[in-house]
């Protein structure tokens, strides 16, 4: 887990990672960020990563603005693929295999690794092609099959109750706490085994906060999840693990209630009480 | 004189000025149209629709060049529209970021304004004269020319304005880009791609000098592409420049038509791109 980084001048370049860290029960990584780099160009924004994402449970990604944590994010998945002048280097291993090899199949990554932007995104379609359309890709199922799916995806995300009876209606109809649940549905509708959340609240109001953030807790059950947040109580509420991420580099990695009580790291200790960010 | 009140009196100034010029501007539109509808009116009746183009002095309509104009632009759309909406997919969704996608679009752009004249003798010359004759398919690819740039345009800008979200969402599900283009992408700029197809077909509508080198004319009722073709701005071009008066009213008739067909194709095309940003 070491990383020296010689071009850089902060205090620490070894992140702090916390001896609770991996320890708490029998704990896979299901995904070992290993030494990651990112480049914007000749923009060098994430400084040598290393992180683990636990099976089955969530991390939380927190920093300031800038800091890097939905760049890190948008590695996972490798959708930075979609713009060029964007690279990553190092290694990024999903059970055991490093997803940054240049032959990757990048749509059976996506569909193991499933994303949920900051904007809900609902596609331009009815409420029930939004969940069928990407498990089609993948299964061939029966009506019966793929209706099942669709309501399960859609119980999955705490959304049935509220959209079964108008599933032809457009996606966009709904609200915006809704949309992202159903973004949720979509995300999970074609079975994931990993689950990124780039700031799923931010653009929600608190109770449909609360909502999404049952569900993480809910979900946590069978996926790994990755989320990144502005909002610390939001953290602290829904993550077993912290990250915490400052100028591209991974400052403090530990258990959240370590994290939030006594960080090692002055500047995890500023950001956390609010000295900055 | 304090300051307010000369600021007052130079507000008053340009304001009128202002009203002046609209005035003005407007005042030719209304006159022409006044004109159009006085004269195109008195001259329409159910002949107009259902009978051949005469002879000067005999009864007649514009049938013929009514079909000839149908065909000629439903040809040119079928031609030009999946040329434009692919090239402007390739602009917008593949070659986004590459060299080729801004020599195309500055190419696509001088073609957008290029005078219709010149693009009727270039199918003059690379059709009509291998060919020996004046065809009607002739005039479709002259059209088809005059589609292209526009569908080309209007594709790729309302394919930008699909909000790069959408399109990661769609591509963080696993859905191949193919995927993503015809059921994300295409579905969102639908409307708006719509509204560019209309717009061409606005544009075609009322051009005549493309189709003076190509179809030609037909004085004759014929739905034969490969012979000369008659078509409504031709015919009006034809028929008001004759010294019959028989001539004339069926001009104005044309011109009228014309010009419906125009207005109701630009409010569709308003009306579409109204539920786009309703939506």
């Amino acid at each position: 887990m070491t990383s020296i980084d010689v071009s850089s001048s902060m205090r620490s370049t070894t992140p702090i990672v916390g001896s609770q860290a991996g320890t708490a029960g029998n704990l896979d990584e299901k995904v070992s960020v290993r030494g990651v780099d990112f480049y914007y160009g000749d923009n060098r924004a994430l400084k040598s990563i290393s992180v683990p994402l636990y099976d089955r449970r969530v991390t939380a990604f927190i920093g300031p603005s800038g800091c890097g944590k939905s760049t890190l994010l948008r590695i996972l998945n490798r959708i930075y693929d979609l713009y060029p002048n964007q690279r990553a280097e190092g290694e990024v291993l999903l059970d055991g295999e490093n997803i940054l090899n240049p032959g990757q199949d990048l749509n059976l990554l996506r569909a193991r690794v499933g994303m949920v932007f900051q904007k809900p995104t609902p596609f331009p379609m009815s409420i029930y092609e939004n969940i069928a359309f990407g498990i089609r890709l993948y299964e061939s199922l029966s009506k019966a099959d793929l209706d099942g799916r669709v309501e399960s995806a859609l119980k999955r995300a705490a959304l049935w109750n509220e959209v079964k009876d108008k599933l032809s209606q457009n996606g966009l109809s709904l609200s915006g706490g809704q949309q992202q649940r159903l973004c949720i549905a979509r995300t999970v509708a074609v079975r994931p085994e990993v689950i990124l959340l780039d700031e799923p609240c931010s653009a929600l109001d608190p109770i449909s906060t609360a909502k999404i953030e049952e569900l993480i807790d809910e979900l946590k059950s069978d996926y790994t999840i990755a989320i990144v947040t502005h909002n610390m109580q939001q953290a602290a509420r829904v993550s077993d693990r912290t990250a915490f991420m400052y100028l591209g580099e991974l400052v403090e990695f530990d258990t959240t209630s370590k994290m939030f009580t006594s960080p090692v790291d002055q500047r995890t200790q500023d950001y956390i009480t609010g000295r900055f960010g | 004189m304090t300051l307010y009140a000369r600021r007052r009196a130079a507000n008053g100034i340009v304001m009128s000025l202002s009203l002046g010029a609209t005035v003005v501007g407007l005042g030719w539109l209304v006159l022409v149209l006044g004109a159009l509808l006085w004269n195109g009116f008195g001259s329409l009746s159910l002949a107009v629709f259902t009978e051949m183009t005469p002879p000067p002095g005999a009864q007649g309509g514009l049938l013929n060049p009514i079909i000839g104009s149908l065909m000629m632009s439903a040809v040119a759309v079928a031609i030009g529209t999946p040329i434009g909406i692919l090239a402007g997919t390739y602009m917008a969704e593949y070659g986004r970021y590459s060299y080729l996608t801004s020599v195309v679009r500055f190419i696509n752009d001088i073609l957008l304004s290029a005078p219709s004249i010149v693009i009727g003798l270039f199918i003059y010359e690379v059709v009509v004269r291998p060919l020996g004759h004046f065809s009607g398919i002739a005039g479709s690819l002259a059209l088809a020319v005059l589609v292209i740039p526009v569908v080309v345009r209007t594709t790729e800008d309302m394919l930008l304005t699909v909000p790069r979200e959408l399109r990661e969402a769609a591509t963080a599900l696993g859905l191949p880009r193919s995927h993503v283009i015809a059921n994300v992408s295409y579905r969102a700029a639908r409307a708006g791609i719509i509204t560019g197809i209309l717009l061409a077909i606005a544009r075609i509508s009322g051009e005549t000098a493309p189709l003076l080198f190509t179809a030609l004319n037909n004085q004759f009722f014929s739905t034969d592409m490969t012979a000369p073709l008659s078509s409504l701005p031709v015919v009006i071009f034809q028929f008001a420049m004759s010294p019959y008066p028989d001539w004339q009213k069926l001009a104005w008739a044309g011109a009228l038509i014309i010009t419906f067909a125009v207005l109701a194709l630009s409010i569709s095309a308003r009306a579409l791109a109204a539920t786009r940003n309703t939506q």
